[in-house]
């Protein structure tokens, strides 16, 4: 064990690590790395509602296939979505995709599925009893659904909204294997160039990411409390 | 929209089919042997969280938070590349004359995963009553024997479903372990589509593999549920 570390490196690459070669190039690092789970985290929040939606559908066919797909996509790494997406976006699309497209696709479509669990246990969660007095008093089980149901189900649904936008913040690390050049790939390019700082470099880039997904994690927190509070008055 | 001349003989017999095969043996290797040391560790990281001498409890949480809110990819190259800076140069040693990729691979899963099923032992004591930790100190016992003989045995059999939902997520998150090179089905995968520029097949074959272990093991939780959690509930 040779315990003498040597942060300099980082103090030397930080603007590289922040925003990667911007403004002279591409944007990259942190910024990358946000502006990445941000994307994904607006789309995938659609994606969520539609399919979380879906999925307590009252036509059985809809059901049924809503649940298997959100079950297939539970049930496979999100590595093997980006690779699909990697092959399949460029045939489907007929040109080539940037790669940062590419993994904010299968971020997108891994995130929904997740979504779409949280939105159906929100809605399950509010009794049958209201939606069947919004329909009563002549509301369209659609009206009865966004006007009803879905604005206490979504407050309810928020703090795991924000524990699952931590994991998307950390997901976005997988961008690395196709090439995009957020935190994780930057910090990689680094220690490939100085050879003998991994363990500097590599923790360094821990603490960033604990940072931002700690004080999310603690936002959920506290969200859960204040929700369960004005619950119980 | 898709061009594509499938051949899918080339992923059901002969050279690749063994390749694939070699990747998910790996892949059940290392989740398997990930997934022990990690309860193991989650157990010990679980009783120092409830432990009352505060550094310890400290301790545990810095720990839980740490590994919890930092990405697994990160871990891995930590790990894999700084290992040498961090760890003793006879384990370094004893570990490369072993298999170093898959023992990078191991350590960060297991650290990772440890910090999600400390968590899901802690719920799980806690739905055991306060009062048979009183009842076990107060007769005699001490804090760890009473963990040991009366709440850990009966927590642990109310945590099994969430742990084997970690054991999923092992199994899934272990595909990470391709990118410092350990030989498992998702690198398999991509070494089948680099030789032969069958993508679809080879990527539909890991596909079914991944899934086909997720159902299986989706629905043993589902037995157990309604089987043995039944029984240990109803009493």
């Amino acid at each position: 064990m040779d315990l003498s570390f040597d942060f300099s490196v980082i103090s030397k690459n930080i603007t590289y690590f922040m925003i990667g070669s911007y403004p002279h190039g591409r944007l990259g690092g942190v910024a990358l790395t946000l502006y990445l789970a941000v994307a994904s985290c607006i789309l995938s929040f659609l994606g969520g509602l539609f399919l979380g939606m879906l999925s307590v559908s009252k036509f059985r066919v809809i059901r049924y296939s809503a649940t298997a797909v959100i079950n297939a996509v539970r049930g496979i790494p999100l590595l093997m979505v980006i690779f699909w997406m990697y092959f399949l976006l460029p045939a489907l699309m007929g040109r080539t995709m940037p790669e940062s497209r590419t993994v904010i696709a299968a971020l997108t479509i891994f995130t929904s599925a997740y979504m779409a669990e949280i939105v159906r246990a929100g809605i399950e969660g509010i009794p049958r009893g209201q939606t069947e007095a919004a329909i009563s008093t002549g509301l369209h089980p659609w009206q009865a659904m966004f006007y009803i149901v879905l604005p206490q189900g979504l407050r309810n649904m928020v703090p795991s909204f924000v524990n699952q936008f931590v994991s998307l913040i950390k997901d976005t690390s997988l961008a690395f294997i196709v090439g995009v050049s957020e935190l994780t790939h930057v910090a990689t390019q680094i220690n490939n160039r100085t050879m003998i700082y991994p363990a500097e470099i590599f923790f360094f880039i821990a603490v960033i990411y604990f940072i931002i997904c700690y004080a999310f994690t603690s936002l959920s927190r506290w969200l859960e409390k204040r929700l369960t509070w004005q619950k119980a008055i | 929209m898709l061009n594509y001349d499938f051949d899918w003989a080339i992923i059901t017999s002969g050279r690749y089919f063994e390749w694939l095969m070699a990747g998910v043996y790996t892949t059940v290797q290392l989740s398997v042997v990930s997934i022990v040391l990690a309860f193991l560790l989650g157990l010990i990281i679980a009783v120092m969280r409830m432990s009352h001498v505060s550094p310890i409890r400290w301790f545990a949480y810095a720990y839980l938070e740490f590994t919890r809110n930092t990405p697994l990819l990160v871990q891995i190259f930590f790990w894999y590349f700084g290992s040498y800076q961090v760890l003793p140069r006879f384990i370094n040693e004893w570990l490369v004359t072993w298999n170093f990729e898959f023992a990078a691979a191991v350590i960060a899963l297991t650290i990772y995963t440890s910090a999600f099923i400390a968590e899901d032992i802690r719920s799980g004591v806690r739905s055991i009553p306060r009062e048979q930790m009183e009842a076990a100190r107060s007769s005699g016992f001490t804090f760890l024997r009473s963990m040991q003989y009366i709440i850990l045995p009966q927590a642990v059999r109310i945590t099994i479903p969430p742990l084997i939902n970690q054991f999923l997520n092992l199994t899934k998150n272990s595909s990470l372990a391709m990118t410092i090179g350990v030989a498992e089905l998702t690198y398999q995968a991509r070494q089948v589509e680099s030789y032969t520029f069958k993508g679809y097949e080879a990527f539909t074959a890991a596909t079914i593999v991944y899934l086909g272990m997720s159902l299986v093991i989706a629905a043993l939780v589902n037995i157990y549920n309604r089987k043995v959690l039944a029984t240990v509930k109803g009493r």
